[in-house]
């Protein structure tokens, strides 16, 4: 490869160098390290994370667009790639945190290793610009969160949702694959950069396969976002998977793919691309919309029977996959707004599950119970955590002043430019019934009495960082720091339109 | 127009913020501390809000001379010139710059009697909660943040600072009723009351945005550029103003140049932005103010809260969804505010007279002053529905004295309840001679409330009457082949016929609760009140003597905060 830069293309993959010697470490240290100082994996991890998570923004992409596409073509080194790369790293570190005194797998070395790795995976994803790419990274980031899932091999549930994640999420992967041949096999071309230009062509202006492919891999997404209607495994594997698992799957994984989805879809099928007479957009933007309604609706209607709050958590997630995917709907614009709107919606929504899981885990390590109603008395056993869960909930509603708030009204905001009232207001009616049971919990946690209610729940002090920083992010992100992100998100967004 | 030199609204909001959050970090068992904090942090917003009505009244002469002189001068922007002059103690910051969001705050002569009457309530609200005992750290963080949200939406002059601080208010006035309401009926209650109030707020919020979109394409013509650039000029609007803005001035800036009036909105021709959306916005934040059928929530939702509670929810909540109705439909949308308001004046009249009879058949204290809000209120909207300043003027009146006197009513109802246990009216009886205070007070709200003249409430209701009649002449409603015309004089004598019946509840009240014979054997502990809850009713009853007497504290000020309404509404 003539002219090869590497120490110019290197700053484009620091964040997967990085992790790569975080996992080797991790590695070492738990053969190593005795029994005792074990827990020092775990804050290693910790720190390493959030140590790595500075790393895209000090080797930020380069301001020319053209020499963002480095290693080949395989990775985009741009401000949407390093926005996620950000939350998820982030993400990362606050579940490791969570983790730390967990009885099950807080002083397990191999756990906090194969979350490095997924967590490398995610990062791949986050910024893959190839065909390749894209089916590798989210390979590296699928499989160890199998192996997560059925962490505690010997329970059933953990075991049980393990499988079912694991048969729909090869399901899933196995239909995008076919969909990414399709457009391989017509185009002979894997960069997702330089595929629109050849498709229509290449493909004889057939436009029956392009859609073929299309919807192939927008279901594929679909299972990796957790949108309706493909959501079956969600419930299951939420429930059954370690808490700190949940959390992780529900933010990290989540980012990345729908980073992903709105690179893939803005650059492979942009609104230029006419196949046979057909515009491609109008016809992804239909089947987003479309999943958009059913996984809010659907979602939020199935988590009001909810009595486990980590299978509440689940259907709201659901929901919340279809509030973002209004910001897709919103690309039609053609404006930054849409994708802008899922990047901040994501940033904030990345901290705000954490909290709300943050909360479960301790919980449920203090009590071994998951049930709402046995949160009952949580604000007069331990204020902090009802006033946390509080925040979070509040967030995953959209109330002010936390980032949720912000949140929502971005998107509703695009929608409302991108011409799609309709669609706004479908998005607010259903902020209004996802918001009755998240009140719920709250009524749950300071009004209903419960006979534990005089026993406190003690938090250690790394239970304390992991309540206190996602809570004050998404406080913060619902007032002063709401305006930065945002812009950053919109550099983001702006990175996509001008390939 | 005022030289700054503290930024008090700033202050107003974010003290009782600060408090909130100091008080969450107190030891929960240290209680007068708590309430310390508490009642410190109330009386310094209250203080601030009472210098920012003295202040305001100080400049109220010259705006109004300001304001004549500008509609004289016919110059095509003058409404909003006017609204712009208006605003006094006005902080901008930006916030999300390249939304057009901005926080910007203000108060005129419509807002500034709502910050005082915030302010005199949350004073209350806290001494009346004084011996609330059950985590009270908590009771008090979270009235706290209430009374926050309740002033931010006052002095906001950005939609989005407005829809902020609105949904800030609404989950700690949950919270509050659904933990120290009144055990049966606090969960139905607070839920109902909320997704009510949050469904309303949601829809109005699209509205705005999709407002705002009209206006950014308006501003983005040739023509609406040029009158952008004539008001920056001008010194209307802020020097950085984009086209795409949530501030309520460049909002009324494209209310006036009929940005909101184009036909063809939505591909139908005879549709417009204003006609379309002005009654999803009006009673989208009507449901707070209790227009009728989506009062629902009110009654319910008074009962149950806790008193303090209560006296800030139908004191000064329900005003602040009558003032977001005025300021984001009437304002904004002037146009729909014509088409609309004529039909939307029969839903206040139901509000008025059915309100009234439904107080008049509670067996319940407290219900018969939840349902004699949702009367009391419905003369605010149909001051609105006058469209003439009298009317108007009435109603800013209205807002004022049936925020202090039902916040009046409540605390009586309070007190009453907190000694007696009960507050079934048949079994109720002679407590003026047990608690002369409560007894004086009641009757002295209850006078209020049937516009005795000498007190508040006949100030108020008088105009809106007036307004009616007045608005009749002027006002027809077309629907379909049928033309109504002169029917405002036909609604207001219904409408008097709400006062009739409020005379009646409010009299049966007074004689089976206060007067009569006194049971002693069935009430043994029941005694006089504390000083804390004398402070409360003094501090209640008096703005509704004071502005009996005298008017003129208030009458001119908020004529001066209506005159940019009407003359938008003139204009458009």
């Amino acid at each position: 490869m003539a002219g090869f830069d590497f120490l110019g293309s290197l700053p484009a993959i620091v964040p997967e160098v990085g992790l790569t010697i975080l996992a080797i470490i991790i590695l070492f240290l738990d053969v190593y390290l005795p029994g005792e100082r074990r827990r020092n994996i775990a804050w290693v991890t910790v720190l390493g994370l959030l140590l790595l998570a500075v790393t895209p923004l000090v080797w930020a992409p380069p301001a020319d667009p053209a020499s963002q596409l480095v290693w080949g073509g395989m990775v985009r080194h741009d401000t949407l790639a390093q926005i996620f790369r950000v939350m998820i790293l982030l993400g990362a570190a606050l579940t490791a945190l969570m983790s730390i005194d967990t009885k099950a797998h807080g002083r397990q070395g191999e756990f906090y290793l194969i979350l490095v790795v997924a967590t490398l995976g995610a990062c791949l994803v986050s910024a893959a610009a190839d065909l390749v790419m894209v089916f590798l990274g989210l390979e590296t980031l699928s499989i160890p969160l199998y192996i997560l899932t059925a962490f505690r091999r010997d329970d059933l549930r953990s075991a049980e949702s393990g499988m079912k994640y694991f048969l729909f999420g090869a399901f899933a992967s196995a239909l995008m694959l076919f969909g990414l041949s399709i457009l391989y096999g017509f185009s002979g071309q894997t960069s997702i950069y330089a595929l629109a230009e050849v498709l229509p062509a290449a493909s004889g202006e057939a436009v029956l396969p392009v859609l073929a492919a299309l919807t192939l891999v927008v279901v594929g997404f679909g299972f990796k976002i957790g949108a309706a209607p493909f959501h079956f495994w969600t419930p299951d594997m939420y429930e059954g998977a370690p808490t700190p698992v949940t959390a992780f799957v529900s933010v990290a994984s989540k980012a990345a793919s729908f980073a992903l989805l709105v690179r893939f879809l803005i650059a492979v099928f942009p609104q230029s691309l006419v196949v046979g007479g057909h515009e491609i957009q109008a016809f992804w933007v239909s089947l987003a919309a479309l999943m958009a309604v059913i996984s809010m609706t659907l979602g939020n209607v199935l988590a009001l029977s909810q009595r486990n709050i980590k299978r509440l958590l689940a259907y709201s997630s659901i929901a919340q996959a279809g509030y973002a995917l209004i910001g897709v709907v919103a690309i039609q614009s053609q404006t930054e707004q849409g994708v802008a709107s899922v990047g901040f919606y994501l940033f904030m929504y990345t901290f705000t599950n954490l909290l709300a899981f943050a909360v479960v885990v301790f919980f449920s390590e203090a009590t071994g119970s998951e049930t709402i109603a046995d949160l009952a008395g949580l604000n007069r056993r331990s204020p902090w955590l009802a006033l946390m869960m509080t925040i979070a909930l509040l967030s995953l509603g959209g109330i002010p002043p936390t980032a949720g708030f912000f949140g929502k009204f971005f998107l509703f905001n695009a929608a409302v430019q991108a011409d799609l009232t309709w669609l706004a207001i479908v998005g607010v009616l259903n902020a209004i019934v996802a918001l009755y049971y998240y009140l719920i919990v709250i009524k749950v946690m300071y009004v209903d009495r419960s006979a534990d209610e005089d026993q406190p729940i003690a938090l250690s002090r790394a239970s304390g960082w992991a309540l206190a920083l996602p809570g004050l992010v998404v406080l913060l992100l619902g007032t002063v720091a709401a305006q930065p992100v945002f812009e950053w998100a919109v550099q983001g967004a702006l990175a996509l339109f001008q390939a | 127009m005022s030289e700054l030199v503290l930024p008090v609204l700033s202050l107003i909001v974010f003290i009782p913020i600060v408090a909130a959050v100091i008080i969450l970090f107190l030891n929960g068992e240290q209680r007068d501390l708590v309430r310390g904090v508490a009642v410190a942090a109330a009386l310094a917003v209250m203080l601030l809000s009472l210098a920012v009505y003295v202040g305001y009244n100080a400049q109220v002469a010259e705006v109004t001379v300001n304001q004549d002189a500008l509609l004289a001068s016919g110059s095509p922007m003058a409404a909003t010139q006017m609204f712009a002059e208006g605003l006094a103690y006005e902080e901008h910051y930006e916030w999300v710059p390249s939304l057009g969001i901005g926080y910007h705050v203000g108060v005129d002569g419509l807002s500034a009697p709502m910050v005082l009457l915030t302010g005199m309530v949350a004073l209350a609200g806290v001494l009346v909660s004084w011996r609330i005992d059950d985590r009270t750290r908590e009771f008090m963080a979270f009235f706290l943040l209430l009374v926050a949200g309740v002033f931010g939406v006052f002095v906001s002059l950005d939609m989005f600072t407005l829809f902020f601080f609105y949904e800030l208010a609404i989950f700690p006035m949950y919270l509050l009723i659904a933990t120290w309401g009144w055990v049966e009926l606090r969960q139905y209650a607070s839920m109902k009351l909320t997704l009510y109030i949050l469904v309303g707020s949601v829809v109005a919020l699209v509205g705005v945005i999709a407002m705002v979109l009209v206006a950014d394409g308006f501003f983005r013509t040739a023509e609406g550029a040029a009158v952008l650039q004539q008001a920056i000029a001008a010194g209307i609007v802020s020097p950085g103003s984009t086209s795409f803005s949530f501030d309520m001035v460049n909002l009324t800036l494209a209310a006036e140049a009929g940005a909101f009036d184009v036909p063809g909105y939505g591909g139908v021709e005879t549709l417009t932005f204003a006609r379309l959306w002005f009654p999803f916005i009006f009673i989208g934040f009507g449901v707070l103010a209790g227009v009728f059928p989506f009062h629902n929530w009110s009654p319910d939702g008074h009962v149950a809260a806790p008193t303090a509670v209560s006296m800030i929810h139908a004191g000064v909540l329900m005003k602040l969804g009558a003032y977001a109705a005025l300021r984001a439909g009437v304002q904004l949308l002037p146009e729909g505010a014509q088409v609309h308001l004529p039909w939307i004046v029969f839903l206040t009249l139901i509000n008025v007279v059915y309100g009234a009879f439904i107080a008049f058949r509670q067996r319940d204290f407290k219900y018969v002053i939840g349902f004699s809000s949702v009367s009391h209120m419905g003369l605010v909207s149909m001051g609105f529905a006058t469209m003439n300043v009298i009317g108007m003027t009435g109603a800013g009146l209205q807002m004022f004295s049936h925020g202090a006197m039902t916040a009046l009513f409540f605390g009586c109802v309070g007190m009453v309840y907190d000694q007696a246990h009960t507050r079934d009216i048949p079994s109720l009886g002679g407590f003026i001679k047990r608690m002369p205070w409560v007894g004086l007070a009641f009757v002295i709200g209850g006078l209020t409330s049937m516009g005795m003249p000498g007190l508040s409430g006949f100030i108020a209701e008088y105009p809106i009457f007036t307004g009616m009649w007045a608005a009749s002449e002027q006002i027809t409603l077309q629907a379909g082949g049928l033309v109504l015309s002169n029917y405002y004089s036909v609604i207001v004598v219904l409408a008097a016929l709400g006062i009739v019946i409020t005379a009646a509840y409010v009299l049966r009240v007074t004689g089976q609760v206060f007067l009569g014979e006194f049971n002693a054997a069935l009430y043994p502990d029941v005694g006089d009140i504390t000083i804390t809850d004398r402070v409360v009713l003094v501090l209640l009853g008096s703005p509704l003597l004071i502005l009996g007497v005298l008017p003129g504290v208030m009458a001119p000020m908020i004529t001066s905060g209506v005159g940019p309404v009407l003359a938008i509404l003139g204009g458009a």
